[in-house]
């Protein structure tokens, strides 16, 4: 059994920030995304994040490392779009294992490196999940409701790849985030599902939606608890909110799940609400101190940051987190 | 909180429903089930899926907590149809709110419907009919996908018919899906198979007690689980007499729930309650549902002879539903209740010679009802949009029978063509003014927005329409109307001319567009007021007098007017300069922006703007007059406020829940130097890239009292002061098309509503881009703290004054503002030749920062002005006397 079911008893498990954040501080330009491997690509690069893992390495590797050595127990893979789906947009459909697979290997050397050094502290990594760009339960055309750009098939099959390079790449857990659809979740628990069959393996699974705005639903319009009882069916290390939302926004929805579920609670929220440009203002010290709120009231296993927050960001959180225990949860796990 | 004693069935569509030992009986929805309606079986094949669509919101409506879909029918495509379909409940937030039971006895319809739906949902049924093997297998995608079962007693025997077979069936599937599935024991419910009872045959008068006995054994001896069936199978001997029928459904459930029956499939017309059963009924149906007595069937039929009909319908107060076809019509129609016209519509047809007197009879008698009380102030506006909606819904159901009919039409008390004129894209007020005298039996031909002149005279010839109706909200409509009258008038028209719309005035319709016109003009700028009018004009026995009153009555305010104009004195330009607003630009504080340049915002949410907008002009709009939010508890209008203003909160959800609106803005903030008085010279790094021509007011004030022009909110190129404005431009997007598919539902209600409400959005985004420039993009005002009330109210520092309206009526400096931000290329907002913007939904205009700025009216100005203001933009004089012609003072 994965040894972040004993390190999640013991205390509050910090997660990492943004990646997108961190990377655009880089700058990289269309040259430094293709990289040589790509110079004489078809389609434009700039953009495409994930790639990034293939092309600059060091610049994630060096991502990774700044949230672990801010304090982060687990930090994400580079793969919230490594998806079929997702990445038909720059047509590099074919590169999806290995961009999963090199990210996953990156983020676990990184984690390695800084275990060796601090054993009393073992890091993971949470292979990313995204929710890719279409949705399964909603029509993208107005005057056609029951029109889908995406099946539950599409899905599940696209996920079921990302899924086994994930694994085959080394990641201790999986984390399926950002969820706006609940159907498209259900179809990468799905997939997931059909691996751990197929390999015979268990691997632990986080769950986290995206409360879109004040209305506290789900973009498919679901409330926070009928989402949670969507994705009760997956034995789940976490489920949680994450992302469209800053730290204080998300607290209700938080407290509204939090006591219906033995699963552990994970949220890592923005920095703030984006202005107008989509730049996100807050500070770490504004953030950690809404954070602090949801420990004062025990609601929290796992928490980091998501769009706008940086290592100082995490920094800040983690100690807060350090100072309260974590929620209490059922010793069924 | 151990999981053990919180094993619930938790199931969810939008909302969780919970289902704990102290939840009432969960109702399931059971229309939307082709094998058990067969109205909905009809629409489906005939994929009137729209229809279909309202079974399921009439059982949500009615309380089901559970909706159960059958696509099972041998004629149609099963799985496409269940796919269709659900995807369709998806898009409908009031009808997926609760979780869906997806029925069929077909794997690949149950597996197509778990991979549409979100929530999680009960598969409706799986057994051991063919196997354990099988049943395993899909008992675990069941799992896997996340939703509750309903285990049929079946085995592969055969169904369970007494109690030891539904028992052992019972509990062989429980302890395979337990023990060798996993899967959860609170997302298992037995359906135990309930059969009818009285038929006469011996081996099922223990039909419903068994399936009662087994129920509690059920619940007894198989932890967490539920207990469902559909009740009424149970009665189905007694199909014919729906009094023995609710009876025995009431009596059913009253043994089965003590049981332990939690879940059912019901229909709730057919339930009576259990109390309200007559003694001697109850007893008969007691010692059936029981099997009490050998007799018991006997003694029922005979007792059934006795029992006839249904009680009275429950629910909502549809008392109203008694009276006769016209006052069902007539009520309908006041109350703007559209879900029994057709209905009604097709019952007063069968009693009619001919589909046209229903027309000319029920309904007319009802919207006179309608025209009365709005004319009498006891109905507004938007009620009568609503009643317009219900009779174009009974008139499009007539339709087709009065067509087969052949050669007669209904007979329009008069035809009238509607525009709004060329270079004018606003139509909001026209469309009201439209439906109320279509509800009021004319004929409307309305040709839109942008309509040329040639079209309009055109069509009024073609049609031989008895009036013209004309629209505009910007100033140079005026002209377009004045040109229109004077075509009129060429071409020897005779018809009346009705003038409405924001620009428009008596004044301007007295002075300007009467005197080119010798038969009745007529200023109407309120839609109550139209039908009236029109209702006068169009009178054969009043037209003549009514027409010659009206002349008279503008004659005389033509006069009055402009002795009135007369008096007013001006001075000359040079003078107004003289007397500019000065600003001591030595110590006037000067902000730099923070962020020069030119900025595109097209994400933004429009629930972001939905604090900034302000409601007042929105019922303004709906001819309610008064201040939100005072308005909503108004004593004489307050109950139609309120009204209206949930519908359209409840449209602005659909809005923004949908994406239906898009919002897109751009602005810039500049590097600007007032010159030659007038002018404002922009520039970037220093070079000019465009001016700004300002115009001064000229009406002679006291002395001491400066006479504005914007440009004096600049510091002059000489103070040698650098100083910064900004031009904006906000819009709303797909107000049209939304607009359009109401339109097309005949919801002419919705469409005005689409439009208001898109008109507000631009007007609050205006506002929101004012507030982020004002603190962030400029951020000479960053620490400003203002309450919604206060935007509304304009208490902040600095102003933002569109072309257009007062402080700047002329609309030429648009083009200014289009070419120096690019506006068309960036987001795509267009001009008309008028200088309309297009999409209508649009604001556009100035920043200025100073402190001292401040918004004021121009007011009229005099030819010197005219002419300075052709030779500064370089246009001939015949140019600027065009575009600023309502502006310029008449001596």
């Amino acid at each position: 059994m994965s040894k972040i079911y004993q390190e999640i008893q013991k205390r509050i498990l910090v997660l990492d920030g943004a990646m997108g954040t961190m990377l655009q501080q880089y700058k990289f330009t269309e040259e430094d995304f293709r990289g040589e491997r790509f110079k004489d690509y078809a389609s434009p690069l700039q953009g495409n994040n994930d790639l990034l893992s293939i092309t600059q390495p060091e610049a994630v590797k060096e991502v990774h490392r700044k949230y672990f050595l801010a304090g982060a127990d687990i930090v994400e893979t580079n793969t919230f779009s490594g998806t079929t789906i997702a990445m038909a947009d720059y047509q590099m459909e074919d590169l999806v294992y290995e961009l999963n697979y090199q990210s996953a290997k990156i983020a676990k050397e990184v984690a390695q490196e800084i275990t060796t050094k601090e054993p009393h502290k073992p890091r993971f990594v949470a292979g990313s999940i995204g929710p890719t760009n279409r949705t399964a339960s909603m029509s993208p055309d107005v005057n056609d409701p029951g029109y889908r750009a995406v099946t539950f098939n599409d899905l599940r099959i696209a996920y079921k790849q990302q899924t086994e390079a994930l694994l085959d790449g080394g990641v201790d857990l999986l984390l399926v985030e950002t969820v706006f659809d609940t159907l498209n979740a259900k179809a990468a628990l799905f997939a997931i599902e059909e691996v751990k069959d197929e390999r015979k393996i268990d691997i632990p699974i986080m769950v986290s939606g995206t409360i879109t705005d004040a209305s506290g639903r789900t973009l498919s319009g679901q409330t926070a608890e009928a989402f949670l009882i969507s994705v009760s069916h997956i034995p789940l290390l976490s489920v949680g909110f994450n992302c469209a939302l800053g730290a204080n926004l998300l607290q209700p929805h938080l407290e509204s799940i939090a006591s219906k579920t033995d699963f552990a609670i994970s949220a890592h929220p923005n920095a703030g609400l984006p202005n107008a440009f989509g730049e996100y203002d807050e500070t770490p010290e504004e953030m950690a101190a809404q954070i602090e709120e949801y420990l004062k009231k025990n609601l929290i296993n796992i928490i980091g940051g998501c769009c706008g927050t940086t290592p100082n960001h995490i920094t800040a959180i983690a100690n807060v987190a350090a100072k309260y225990e974590p929620r209490s949860m059922v010793a069924s796990l | 909180m151990s999981r053990e004693q919180n094993r619930y069935m938790r199931l969810s569509g939008l909302e969780p429903l919970i289902i704990t030992p102290e939840s009432n009986f969960i109702n399931v929805g059971e229309r939307t089930n082709v094998a058990g309606s067969r109205k909905f079986l009809r629409l489906i094949k005939e994929e009137k899926f729209d229809e279909a669509l309202e079974i399921a919101r009439h059982q949500v409506d009615g309380g089901a907590q559970i909706l159960d879909v059958n696509m099972d029918d041998g004629l149609i495509d099963g799985k496409e149809a269940m796919i269709r379909f659900l995807n369709l409940i998806a898009a409908e937030p009031d009808i997926c709110r609760i979780p869906i039971m997806i029925d069929s006895s077909k794997w690949e319809i149950i597996e197509a419907g778990l991979q549409v739906a979100q929530g999680k949902c009960v598969v409706n049924s799986i057994s051991l009919k063919e196997g354990e093997e099988k049943f395993i297998w899909e008992a675990k995608q069941i799992k896997r996908y996340g939703a509750a079962v309903i285990i049929m007693a079946f085995d592969e025997v055969g169904q369970a018919d007494n109690y030891q077979r539904r028992i052992e069936i019972a509990e062989r599937s429980y302890r395979v899906l337990v023990d060798k599935v996993g899967f959860p024991a609170e997302d298992i419910i037995f359906d135990l198979n309930i059969f009818p009872v009285a038929t006469g045959m011996d081996e099922h008068k223990r039909n419903a007690i068994d399936f009662i006995e087994a129920t509690r054994w059920v619940r007894q001896n198989l932890p967490h689980v539920s207990v469902s069936g559909g009740v009424s199978n149970v009665s189905f001997s007694f199909r014919g007499n729906d009094g023995v029928r609710e009876a025995m459904h009431s009596v059913f459930l009253y043994y089965a729930i003590q049981a332990g029956m939690n879940i059912g499939i019901v229909n709730p017309a057919l339930l009576e309650v259990y109390d309200n059963i007559p003694k001697d009924l109850l007893e008969r149906v007691e010692d059936v549902i029981l099997d009490r007595r050998d007799d018991a069937t006997e003694r029922l039929l005979d007792f059934a002879e006795t029992v006839k009909g249904s009680k009275v319908e429950k629910g909502v107060d549809l008392t109203w539903r008694e009276g006769t076809i016209q006052e069902r019509i007539t009520h309908g129609l006041v109350k703007g209740i559209d879900a029994f016209i057709v209905e009604d519509a097709e019952e007063a047809r069968l009693g009619v010679e001919k589909p046209l007197h229903v027309i000319e009879g029920h309904l007319m008698t009802g919207m006179n009802v309608v025209g009365d009380l709005f004319g009498s102030g006891k109905m507004f506006l938007p009620q009568v949009v609503k009643s317009a909606r219900v009779m174009k819904k009974a008139v499009a159901y007539l339709n087709p029978f009065i067509e087969a009919e052949k050669g007669e039409k209904q007979q329009a008390i008069g035809k009238i063509l509607m525009a709004t004129v060329k270079g004018d894209v606003h139509d909001i007020g026209k469309n009201i003014v439209s439906v109320v005298l279509g509800c009021n039996n004319y004929q409307i031909i309305d040709l839109g927005v942008m309509v040329p002149p040639e079209k309009i005279i055109e069509t009024a010839k073609k049609e031989n329409v008895d009036a013209i109706g004309l629209s505009g909200l910007i100033t140079p409509s005026l002209d377009e109307m004045v040109y229109l009258a004077k075509e009129m008038e060429h071409q020897n028209f005779e018809v009346p001319l009705l003038i409405g719309g924001a620009t428009t005035s008596k004044a301007h319709t007295a002075v300007k567009i009467d005197t080119q016109y010798k038969n009745a003009v007529v200023h109407v700028n309120d839609a109550s007021r139209a039908v009236t009018v029109v209702g006068d004009l169009l009178n054969e026995n009043t037209n003549k007098a009514y027409t010659d009153k009206l002349k008279q009555d503008y004659s005389e305010f033509r006069e009055k007017f402009l002795k009135r104009g007369k008096t007013k004195d001006y001075i000359s330009i040079e003078e107004a300069r003289e007397r500019k607003f000065k600003i001591d630009w030595e110590t006037s504080h000067i902000f730099k922006p923070n962020e020069l340049g030119v900025q595109t915002l097209e994400q933004l949410s429009l629930k972001e703007l939905v604090p900034y907008i302000d409601w007042s002009p929105f019922f303004r709009s709906w001819d309610l007059h008064g201040r939100y939010p005072d308005i909503l508890t108004d004593k004489v209008v307050g109950e139609q406020a309120s009204s209206l203003f949930n519908d359209a909160q409840e449209m602005l959800k659909e809005i923004i829940t949908k994406q239906a609106l898009k919002a897109k803005a751009i602005f810039g903030l500049f590097e600007a130097n007032s010159i030659n008085d007038d002018d404002i010279s922009i520039s970037k790094k220093g070079k000019e890239v465009a001016i700004f021509r300002t115009l001064r007011q000229q009406l002679k004030k006291r002395e001491g009292k400066p006479s504005f022009a914007l440009a004096d909110f600049i510091a002059p190129k000489e103070s040698q002061q650098q100083d910064y404005m900004g031009a904006f431009c906000t819009a709303i997007f797909g107000a049209d098309e939304l607009a359009a598919k109401y339109k097309e539902k005949d919801d002419d209600y919705n469409a005005i509503m689409a439009q208001a409400l898109a008109d507000r959005f631009a007007e609050a985004f205006a506002e929101y881009l004012h507030h982020r420039v004002r603190t962030k993009h400029w951020g000479y005002a960053a620490s400003e703290n203002l309450t919604n009330d206060d935007f509304i109210k304009e208490n902040y520092k600095g102003i933002r004054p569109a072309p257009g309206y007062p402080a700047c009526p002329d609309h030429l400096e648009k083009e200014t503002i289009w070419r120096l931000l690019n506006v068309e290329e960036q987001i795509g907002v267009t001009l008309t030749e008028s200088l309309a913007m297009w999409p209508a939904a649009a604001v556009s205009g100035y920043y200025f920062a100073n402190e001292q700025a401040s918004y004021f009216g121009l007011g009229k100005i005099t030819d010197d002005q005219v002419r300075d203001f052709a030779h500064r933009k370089g246009i001939t004089l015949d140019k600027a006397r065009k575009w600023l012609h309502p502006t310029i003072a008449d001596n």
